[in-house]
């Protein structure tokens, strides 16, 4: 955004070198409570920034808005018990995922009726709402396996591979419709499949698999946000979000390989045949 | 350089920056590293106060306002989950404690 003034781009500059340094930090036991801190710390800058460097209206709502997240968050990352920290971070991931995908959502419903878009924003506005949403239903269906909720072995069933790729073709599809014939309903049709795309895409996965599931849904939302920033032309945003789909992309490898497997082998293994816990 | 140019620089740098600063991981660190990870991309919470703020009408303000809650809680509840797991290993580890407030 070309009118947003220098100083608060040097903030978001700030911020975005605290969340590589909270990476960094994070990757070695010697600083990483430090690093987390400092992420913290670059995130709630950026935050407090955003209030003073555009003209926000509706103030008390968002601020109420804040106070309500920040409580349910607190209480949920205190009251979880150590084993279910897992299933808490996916649900934190979800809730990310889905708010990235409405954010993406009013910004079409901003822009639909001007015409002159660029094609490019409406690009990446589809990848945002797509992959948000495809986060938060996969995101949630992790929730539901490793809290019990329902099985967590691999769920199969005929025909799951053809309605996948129907769904993928249909995503395609809306999303192509976003680009050329910008509308808020197709957005909203295009999130919808991409819940149902979540949801198949996380089916077949077995339950000890599962926390790598979190880690690839963590890498997707990271690209979303990223894609987000990109539309809202925040740097902030596109640079944290980034950060995170490609340190995220990288740690699923990792964690797929300490475990002797592949990504690919997680993810569809069950789909060829073989049991995913088996399997590799 | 044309301003989608300087986004992709932005973009692909970041790329490389992400994938080089956490090669180095070790397997202990992977869940508190990814539950960080997680805290981060919590920031879209900064996009959904702009949308919210710039709310044209009551539909999108309470979309808006939606989207405000689920990036707190992503963001907050990322960061204070993610020192919890850590302080699992400062305990194990007293000489981290020089890195903490508390």
């Amino acid at each position: 955004m070309s009118s947003t003034p220098t100083w608060v781009q040097l903030i978001y500059l700030a911020c975005a070198v605290c969340f590589i340094l909270a990476l960094k930090g994070l990757s070695s036991p010697k600083h990483a409570r430090a690093g987390n801190l400092l992420g913290a710390v670059g995130a709630i800058v950026a935050v407090v920034t955003v209030f003073f460097a555009a003209d926000i209206n509706h103030l008390v709502p968002i601020l109420i808005a804040i106070a309500v997240g920040t409580v349910i968050g607190v209480i949920g990352a205190r009251k979880v018990l150590m084993t279910q920290m897992p299933q808490l971070v996916a649900l934190f991931n979800g809730v990310g995922g889905l708010a990235a995908a409405v954010v993406a959502l009013l910004e079409l419903s901003d822009r639909v009726g001007h015409g002159g878009e660029p094609k490019f924003d409406l690009a990446m506005t589809a990848f945002t709402i797509l992959v948000g949403t495809v986060s938060f239903a996969g995101s949630m269906l992790t929730f539901a396996k490793l809290q019990e909720l329902m099985t967590s072995r691999p769920v199969l069933f005929p025909g799951l591979p053809v309605l996948f790729g129907l769904a993928i073709i249909g995503a395609l599809a809306l999303a192509v419709f976003v680009v050329t014939d910008p509308m808020v309903w197709i957005g909203i049709a295009l999130g919808i499949v991409g819940l149902a795309l979540g949801v198949l895409l996380v089916l077949p996965v077995g339950g000890a698999d599962v926390p790598i599931v979190i880690s690839l849904l963590n890498a997707f939302t990271g690209l979303t946000v990223a894609a987000g920033g990109y539309v809202l032309g925040n740097t902030v945003l596109l640079v944290g979000g980034t950060l995170v789909g490609a340190s995220g992309t990288i740690l699923t490898k990792l964690m797929a390989a300490a475990m002797g497997r592949s990504v690919v082998n997680i993810m569809f293994g069950a789909l060829k045949g073989g049991s995913t816990l088996g399997a590799g | 350089m044309s301003e989608p140019m300087v986004w992709l620089t932005i973009f692909v740098l970041s790329i490389f920056v992400g994938i080089e600063v956490i090669s180095k991981v070790s397997t202990t660190l992977h869940t508190p590293l990814m539950s960080g990870a997680n805290a981060i991309h919590g920031i879209i919470l900064v996009g959904a106060i702009l949308v919210t703020g710039f709310a044209h009408n009551t539909g999108q303000l309470i979309f808006g306002l939606i989207a405000v809650v689920l990036a707190s809680i992503n963001m907050v509840g990322g960061f204070v989950v993610t020192d919890r797991m850590l302080q699992m290993f400062t305990r194990r580890k007293p000489r981290a404690k020089e890195l903490t407030h508390e």
